[in-house]
This record gives C-alpha cells, sequence and structure tokens, in this order.
C-alpha cells in the first residue's frame, strides 16, 4: 500500500484543491482501518505488543488493534498439533508416506543403552504450544530448544535400558517416562510447550548386529519346535501304550476267568465221577479202566502178546529197522 | 516569502522533527534489552522492562542484546573416559545475557559469547567426562533391568556394575564448573545437558562384537535349552511307557496269579476226596492221550488185561 502512495502525489497538482484533502483523508482512514483489524484463524492465538510491551492475547475472530506499528501483532498456533521426527524424516506424507534417511538422522538415532550396548531408536513428539507468552519470550529458538531436549531425554532414559528393554519389553514403558520426563523439562525451562506424545518408531539394533539378533529369534523358534516335536511324540506314543496296556489286562482276565471255569468244570465233572464211584468203587474201577482200554487199544497199530515166560523178548524185535522205515 | 518556500520549510521542519523524535525514543521488546552509551561509553544500568523509552538522540545510542534464554550447541567432542574409553560427546546448554553491561564490554555480542562459552563448556566437559567410567555417564540410576530371558542369560544384573554419580550429576558437574568462569562474560548459564554420547568407531567395531557374541551366547543357550527340554520329555515319555507297560504286566501276573491260585483251590478241593482215585482216573485220561497207531504195545500175559486169556477163573 505504501508503494501505491508517491504515484498519487504525483497527480496532486492536477486535481483541485478540495478533492486532495479528501483523497488525503481517505488515504489516511484506510491505511488507520487496515492497520487497526485483524483476523485470527481458530487455531490460532494473538499476541498484541504495544510498544515491544506484551499487554494482550486475543481468540479466533476479527479483533482491533492500535496501528502505525504502535500495535504489534504475532500469530501463534495454540490449537496445531504440531510433531518433531528423530532418526527420519517424513519426505512425502500421504498414504504411501515416503521417509528419508540421511547421516544426520541416523545420528539422531543411535545411541547407547544401559548396559553400554547400542541401539537405533527412532521416535517422533507430538506437542502443542500452551503458552504462546513462554513459548514467545522465554526462549528463542524454542523448537530447535525442543529437539535438543528429546535427545536428551531419550538418551537419558534408554542410558537407563538394557538393549533387550529398549528393543522390545521396555518400549511403551520407556515412552510414558520420555514424556514425563520431557514435560518436566519443557516446565523447567518455561518452554510454553505442551508434550501430548512421543511414540517409539522402529527400534533397532545397529545394522552389522542385527543377524545375530535375528539368529536369537531363529533360535527361539527352533527350541519350540524341538519340544512341539518331543510333546507331539509324547502325545503319539503314550495313549497307544495306555491302549496295549488295557489290552494285557483284558486278555489276563480272560485267562483267569477260562482257568477257572476249567477249574470249576473238571473239579464238577470229577465230583461227579467220584460219587458215582463211591458207591460202587470196585466195578466202576474196573468199567474205568475197561473202558479206557477200549478205547485205546484199538488205535495201536502194533500188538506183540507174549508168553509172560518169555523174558527175552524185546532183542527179538527188529525196533531199528521199524524206525528207520518210517 | 512566497507560499511555496513557506510549504518547503514546514515540510523541512516536520521531517527534522521527526527525525529527532525517532532518534530520542526506542523500543525495548519483550524480547530484548538495551544498553545507552554515549559516545561508545554505556550509560546507567540496563533497560530491561518492555515499552517505549527516551534517551538523548543522536549523542546516545542503544544497543540491544537478547533477554531470553538461548541456546548453546557445543561440537561433539572425542574424550576418553576414565575407564579408558573413546566415546564422542555432545552437549548443549541454555544460557542468556544476564549482566548486558558485562556482556557488552567483555564480548561484544552473540557470536563472541559463543565462542567463549564453547571453550568453557567444552573444557568443562572434558574434565568431567574424564573422571568417570562410561557407565557413570551413559545411566542415571541404579535402576534394575527388567528381568527377561536374555537379560538372564547374560547374567546383567551381576556384570553391570553399580553407579554412584550417574548422568545427570555429571551434567550437573559441567554447568557448576562452568558457572563459575561465565559471570564474567555477563553471560548466565541455566543448564548443560549431554544430548548424545556414542562410541568412537572404533570402540564401536568391538562393542559391536561384544554385541554379536553375546547374541550368539543367548542364540545357543536357546539351542540347547531346546535340545534339553525335548530330551526330559523324551524321558519322560519313556519313563511313563515303561510305567504303563509294567504295571499292566504286574496286573495281569496278579490277575492270572488269582486265578491259578483258584483254579488250584478248587482242584485241590475237588480231588482231595479221594486221591488215589484221581490219580487213576488222570492216568486213564494221560493213556489215552499218549498212546496212538504209533505206539507199540508189549503186552505179557501176566498183565492184568490179560489175565483172562491163560484163565476165566476168578481171582
Amino acid at each position: 500500500m505504501s508503494n501505491d502512495f508517491p504515484s498519487m502525489e504525483i497527480r496532486l497538482p492536477k486535481i483541485k484543491p478540495g478533492v486532495i484533502k479528501i483523497a488525503i483523508a481517505a488515504v489516511i482512514a484506510l491505511i488507520l482501518l487496515f492497520g487497526s483489524f485483524y483476523q485470527i484463524s481458530p487455531e490460532e492465538m494473538g499476541v498484541i505488543l504495544r510498544f515491544g510491551k506484551f499487554v494482550r492475547t486475543t481468540d479466533p475472530g476479527l479483533h482491533l488493534k492500535l496501528p502505525l506499528g504502535i500495535e504489534q501483532l504475532r500469530k501463534v498456533p495454540v490449537q496445531r498439533q504440531l510433531k518433531l521426527e528423530f532418526g527420519f524424516r517424513t519426505e512425502r506424507p500421504g498414504i504411501r508416506t515416503e521417509y528419508r534417511v540421511t547421516p544426520d538422522t541416523k545420528k539422531e538415532a543411535r545411541m547407547l543403552t544401559g548396559d553400554l550396548n547400542v541401539a537405533d531408536v527412532e521416535w517422533i513428539v507430538q506437542y502443542k504450544i500452551e503458552d504462546p507468552y513462554k513459548y514467545l519470550f522465554k526462549i528463542r529458538d524454542a523448537e530447535s530448544t525442543f529437539r535438543y531436549m528429546n535427545e536428551a531425554i531419550v538418551r537419558k532414559i534408554v542410558g537407563d535400558n538394557s538393549v533387550d528393554e529398549v528393543i522390545t519389553v521396555g518400549r511403551a514403558r520407556m515412552a510414558l517416562e520420555v514424556k514425563e520426563e520431557l514435560q518436566k523439562l519443557c516446565d523447567l525451562y518455561e518452554i510454553g510447550i505442551e508434550v501430548n506424545q512421543l511414540i517409539f518408531q522402529d527400534v533397532n539394533p545397529p545394522e552389522p548386529v542385527k543377524p545375530s539378533f535375528n539368529e536369537v529369534n531363529e533360535a527361539l523358534q527352533e527350541k519350540e519346535r524341538k519340544i512341539n516335536e518331543a510333546w507331539a511324540e509324547y502325545n503319539q506314543e503314550i495313549p497307544k501304550a495306555q491302549g496295549v496296556a488295557e489290552q494285557t489286562i483284558r486278555a489276563a482276565e480272560g485267562y483267569a476267568t477260562e482257568r477257572v471255569n476249567n477249574a470249576e468244570g473238571d473239579a464238577n465233572r470229577f465230583i461227579n465221577i467220584y460219587r458215582e464211584y463211591a458207591r460202587a468203587p470196585l466195578v466202576t474201577r474196573k468199567r474205568l479202566y475197561l473202558e479206557a482200554i477200549n478205547d485205546i487199544l484199538p488205535k495201536m497199530n502194533k500188538k506183540i502178546i507174549f508168553d509172560e515166560r518169555q523174558k527175552n523178548i524185546l532183542p527179538l524185535l527188529n525196533l531199528g529197522e521199524e524206525v528207520k522205515n518210517e | 516569502m512566497s507560499s511555496q518556500t513557506r510549504a518547503l520549510i514546514i515540510v523541512g521542519a516536520v521531517i527534522l522533527v521527526l527525525i529527532v523524535l525517532l532518534n530520542t525514543f526506542y523500543i525495548v521488546s519483550e524480547t530484548n534489552q538495551v544498553i545507552i552509551t554515549q559516545f561508545g561509553e554505556p550509560i546507567g544500568d540496563a533497560i530491561t522492562s518492555p515499552g517505549l523509552h527516551l534517551k538523548a538522540p543522536f549523542i546516545q545510542k542503544s544497543n540491544y542484546f537478547e533477554k531470553r534464554w538461548l541456546e548453546w550447541d557445543g561440537d561433539a567432542n572425542e574424550i576418553p573416559t576414565k575407564d579408558k574409553k573413546y566415546i564422542w560427546v555432545d552437549t548443549y546448554a541454555r544460557w542468556r545475557i544476564s549482566d548486558p553491561l558485562v556482556f557488552f564490554q567483555r564480548v561484544r555480542d552473540e557470536r563472541g559469547a559463543q565462542s567463549r562459552i564453547d571453550d568453557i563448556i567444552d573444557g568443562e566437559t572434558r574434565n568431567a567426562i574424564a573422571n568417570f567410567d562410561l557407565i557413570e555417564i551413559v545411566r542415571s540410576t541404579n535402576r534394575e533391568f527388567e528381568i527377561t530371558e536374555e537379560t538372564e542369560i547374560l547374567e546383567l544384573a551381576s556384570i553391570i556394575p553399580k553407579i554412584e554419580t550417574g548422568r545427570e550429576k555429571i551434567a550437573q558437574i559441567i554447568l557448576e564448573n562452568s558457572s563459575l568462569n561465565t559471570p564474567e562474560l555477563g553471560v548466565e548459564l541455566k543448564d548443560v545437558q549431554i544430548k548424545r554420547i556414542n562410541y568412537v568407531d572404533e570402540v564401536q567395531r568391538k562393542q559391536f562384537d561384544r554385541m554379536i557374541s553375546e547374541r550368539q551366547r543367548i542364540a545357543s543357550k536357546y539351542r540347547s535349552e531346546g535340545d534339553g527340554k525335548s530330551a526330559e520329555i523324551r524321558g519322560q515319555k519313556e519313563r511313563e511307557l515303561k510305567k504303563i507297560q509294567s504295571e499292566a504286566y504286574r496286573t495281569a501276573q496278579e490277575i492270572k496269579g488269582k486265578a491259578d491260585a483258584e483254579a488250584t483251590q478248587i482242584y485241590a478241593d475237588a480231588y482231595n476226596r479221594d486221591p488215589e482215585f484221581y490219580q487213576f482216573m488222570k492216568t486213564l485220561e494221560i493213556y489215552r492221550t499218549i498212546m496212538d497207531k504209533e505206539t507199540w504195545l508189549l503186552l505179557s500175559t501176566d498183565s492184568e488185561f490179560l489175565k483172562y486169556l491163560k484163565s476165566t477163573a476168578k481171582q
């Protein structure tokens, strides 16, 4: 606007004095008007300085201030969620966000753990400007100081954890601890920042060490596989053996039943026979004997009857020959 | 005087007044403080309250200095620790111009101050780091590591020494010692923090080797645990197989024995009525069994069976 001013002055003499006065008054009024109104968008807060002195903050909307540099406006995005990245930078946000890792960001990520090992830790921090006055006037370069604070606190916490905690089990707990300590430091520094969330991203052992970490995972899986296989074998053989055992016992029970039944059968038979025999022992004995003879003798092919006086009969029989012929 | 000359004089006077006014008033903002100098000589104390202020025009000059906390970021230094480990140490600090007058006299401007602070903090950092073992610089507390399978295998608890001072206190020492020297620059140090610590390359390589061997230890522990545990399970399996089989055998034998005993008793009860008759019966039965067509029968005429062949007389 001030650039338009000289060209207007050049044309001044050609116009009537009355018009000139009105025009000048109008221009001054416009300058004062435009210098007085200002707008604050919903995510921002306005900070008004009068001759460099902080006088008030203003909420979103249309406002008035003193013009001509008497009151100056600074806008601070207090509602905006701000983010800093450590160990990487987002190249192009989107559905497939692209990341960039440079030697500098690698240095941000590398740190020592409490067991004097090394880990590469990437994280992001989300924060808001909570107090525009402090943010603007208590500290210069609040954002880069906040970066340093992040680096220091994350390393402090990682320095009190073992590499295994850093990489696996401790991540969530550590993120909370870092957030708390960071907030404490922000309050101490009066930096006007509220830490909303700190999230660990990729946390890895350094590249040269990675294969050995993978080896541990493989070994762990191998261990589980071996144990599972052993249990599978166990589960396969034990029930089978139990079945076989059951079978053995059942067979023994069968044997027992058979044995007792047979015994009882034999005994009863004997008792019955004996009962009859007891009534007429002599004749029964003879009968039994003869019945047996009657059964046995017909079955035999060779029957030789010799006189009782003939004592040496055996040499006459060609026993050896008989056996050979068979 | 023509009206044109009069107008010129008026314009000239206005401009002159404006220049004088502009040189008389000066603004101190929330972010800075001012030292007034007269022909280069500082006059009075620093003006720190923000707002519009007055000075004598032309002969006095306002010199602006930052009032806010400023950052200082040192370069990383290669420093050996007390236990002779070479590390890169990177610190940052916050400072402010606490006495603008002294600051103005000693270092002139921020650039001058930065380089002096570089010297002071770097030196004190060196002194402090060299006085402590690496572990003291890395850890802040003696917090026990969470027990995981890995840490148990490595027995970390017994390997990692306890600290006595710790990172925070060392940073505090650096701050305190540096603060002894900064007031003479008109500078106040608020705090010094250790930002980054890293091994120098050579140490780092060795450290990586150590990490690799630690992991290999863990891996081989897992493998042997796998072997051990599966052998244990197989052993348990063998034991249970033997138990199942032997118990079954025992039970079977017991059942059979009991049955044998019962049978024996039954036989005895029955045959005891007349053992001789039993012998007779059984013998006959055996005759029937053992004598077949291959059997030769040599019968003497004096046998019971053939006695009637000789005589039918009743005997």
